[in-house]
């Protein structure tokens, strides 16, 4: 009769269990500081030489300097611009294509061979040719994003159309729905999460044809600062610009999470 | 005398008609199936009919090629005298699978099946209401599916396929996926709302028990390729409820009557 009210214990490590926020997010936090201070330690007691590693001062005044004399924002702005177009144009191609694709067999196989093909040319290796094709400006950064994530993106958006359940498309004929109503009434709403989640990853991927564009033949954006970095040995200016990607990466993906959970609040529970 | 009077009234009576039907599966890749062999039966207007068989002998195919989503390989099937022209709002369908979609909210997932019936918004929303109130789903108007249990799921699915008053509701396994005591309430819910709609139904189950309960008549399939083993009449009284209808004596004797022809299909089965 006396038992002291037990208090709740959370449990951190149950399978798919829930664990209080502040835990959550605490823990990424902290392992970031962790990251950081294992950096502080090999380059302030000197176990890694500077050139190898920079201590972490000299990243932060390399950005001091750099957003102060406005270089950084140009790179910043230019390779953001560049990300966006190059990944908006994969992305409108994409959209009807993978939505063609996965709902029409005609469609699936009339481009999926093609599309198998080129998915496994390296991006890279089309760099000489875009350049020869498109010149040194912006155009051929649009190309060399646009043939990174396009084929991957419109396979990627065929297979979210695809897993619409098939009794969900054939309860809604019973309805007395047309074949183009239940398109788009049914289809393309039930696969919007999954094509959301899929411009999430494909806009992460676009980052990183970002760089291999802007490493030859550009003269401004993050990828470029890096590439004239490396040239003098300037690690510092190196971390600096790979750190930047980092968090201009994090953030588009936080901004796809985020709108994700606002646009789609039904799918939280599920998941 | 007799028989030619019952004749005459199945003519006149008869809601849907499947006439010497086949199906086979013919995949492209792998053996051709026979799912139903020379398969006939009737479901009279405001009758309810149960289907019962060992798995894969091809109730679900049978209810799908009635809903008008799966074609026929050989044989009719009529409604009302007519031959059935793909799927079409005088067949409502509750499928095995879980059909609803997680975006809408149980209102509007009942409301979504009437985007067809012309209905101003006023009709509409008092149907809405009311099908929700039928199927006991009052304060849970807003929710979304996913914030609901498995019966409360089912039971907007049946509401979902009542509104816009079919004349016949095909269900494949409606409370097959639920727990005993839900399935019991659901069984009564269901036999209270068929009192009042009187709509033709059409009921697939694996549970004797519940088909007896429910049915006035019952069918019995042979295991793959599925033809028609059996037909009982059910002549306990109505309207039935679970424990009084359960400890009638009659009901234990068709219950032995159907399993006893149900053991031995799905022992050829297994074989
Ligand atoms: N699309 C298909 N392609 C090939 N074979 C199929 C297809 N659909 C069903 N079948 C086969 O047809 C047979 C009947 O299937 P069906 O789903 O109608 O059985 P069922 O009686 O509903 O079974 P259960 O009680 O397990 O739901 C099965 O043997 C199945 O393998
Ligand atoms: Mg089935």
């Amino acid at each position: 009769m006396t038992t002291t009210p037990r208090r709740p214990r959370t449990r951190l490590f149950e399978l798919r269990g829930d664990i209080p926020r502040r835990v959550y997010a605490g823990a990424g936090v902290a392992f970031i500081a962790l990251f950081l201070a294992a950096w502080l330690l090999l380059t302030e007691l000197q176990i890694v030489s500077p050139i190898f590693l920079p201590p972490l001062r000299a990243v932060g005044e390399e950005l001091i300097i750099q957003a102060q004399e406005g270089i950084l924002w140009q790179d910043v702005g230019a390779s953001v611009y560049r990300i966006s177009v190059g990944w908006l144009l994969a992305t409108v191609l994409a959209l009807p294509i993978g939505i063609l694709m996965g709902n029409f067999r005609f469609f699936e196989g009339l481009f999926e061979p093609f599309v198998d093909l080129v998915r496994y040319m390296p991006a890279v290796a089309f760099v000489p040719l875009t350049i020869l094709w498109l010149g040194v400006g912006d155009t051929q950064k649009f190309a060399i994003i646009f043939i990174g994530t396009f084929f991957q993106e419109v396979l990627m958006i065929m297979d979210n159309v695809k897993n619409v359940p098939r009794d969900m498309i054939q309860v809604s004929y019973t309805f007395g729905m047309s074949k183009w109503e239940i398109l788009w009434h049914v289809v393309l709403r039930a696969a919007l999460p999954g094509i959301w989640d899929t411009f999430r990853i494909t806009i992460g991927w676009a980052w990183t044809y970002l760089v291999v564009a802007e490493l030859v033949a550009a003269n401004v954006g993050l990828g470029y600062r890096i590439m004239r970095a490396q040239r003098f040995l300037e690690t510092d200016k190196i971390i600096l610009g790979i750190l930047v990607i980092g968090v201009l990466g994090l953030l588009t993906d936080y901004f796809f999470k985020a709108t994700y959970n606002r646009l789609f609040p039904w799918m939280q529970e599920t998941r | 005398m007799t028989a030619m009077t019952a004749t005459t009234q199945m003519t006149q009576t008869a809601k849907l008609q499947v006439n010497d039907v086949w199906k086979t599966f013919t995949p492209k890749k792998g053996q051709a199936v026979d799912a139903l062999q020379d398969l006939s039966l009737t479901v009279n207007a405001n009758e309810f009919v149960s289907l019962v068989g060992p798995s894969g002998c091809g109730k679900s195919t049978l209810l799908m090629m009635a809903a008008g989503l799966e074609p026929i390989s050989e044989g009719r099937i009529l409604i009302d005298g007519r031959e059935i022209d793909g799927p079409g709002p005088d067949r409502g369908m509750v499928f095995q699978s879980y059909t609803l979609f997680p975006w809408l909210t149980v209102e509007d997932n009942i409301r979504f099946a009437l985007k067809k019936s012309g209905l101003g918004r006023t009709q509409q929303d008092e149907l809405v209401g009311d099908h929700i109130r039928l199927v006991g789903l009052e304060g849970f108007e807003r929710s979304h599916p996913n914030q609901l249990s498995g019966g409360m799921r089912q039971r907007v699915a049946i509401a979902r396929a009542l509104v816009y008053r079919p004349e016949m509701l095909l269900m494949d396994e409606p409370f097959g996926a639920l727990d005993a005591q839900t399935r019991m309430l659901m069984q009564e819910l269901l036999l209270q709302v068929w009192q009042v709609e009187r709509t033709t139904v059409l009921f697939v189950t694996h549970d004797v028990e519940e088909a007896i309960f429910l049915s006035d008549r019952i069918y019995v399939m042979t295991a793959r390729p599925g033809r028609i083993k059996a037909e009982i009449a059910i002549d306990l009284p109505r309207p039935r409820t679970l424990l009084e209808t359960e400890s009638d004596a009659r009901f234990a004797e068709l219950r032995r009557q159907v399993l006893t022809l149900i053991r031995e299909e799905a022992r050829r089965a297994m074989r």
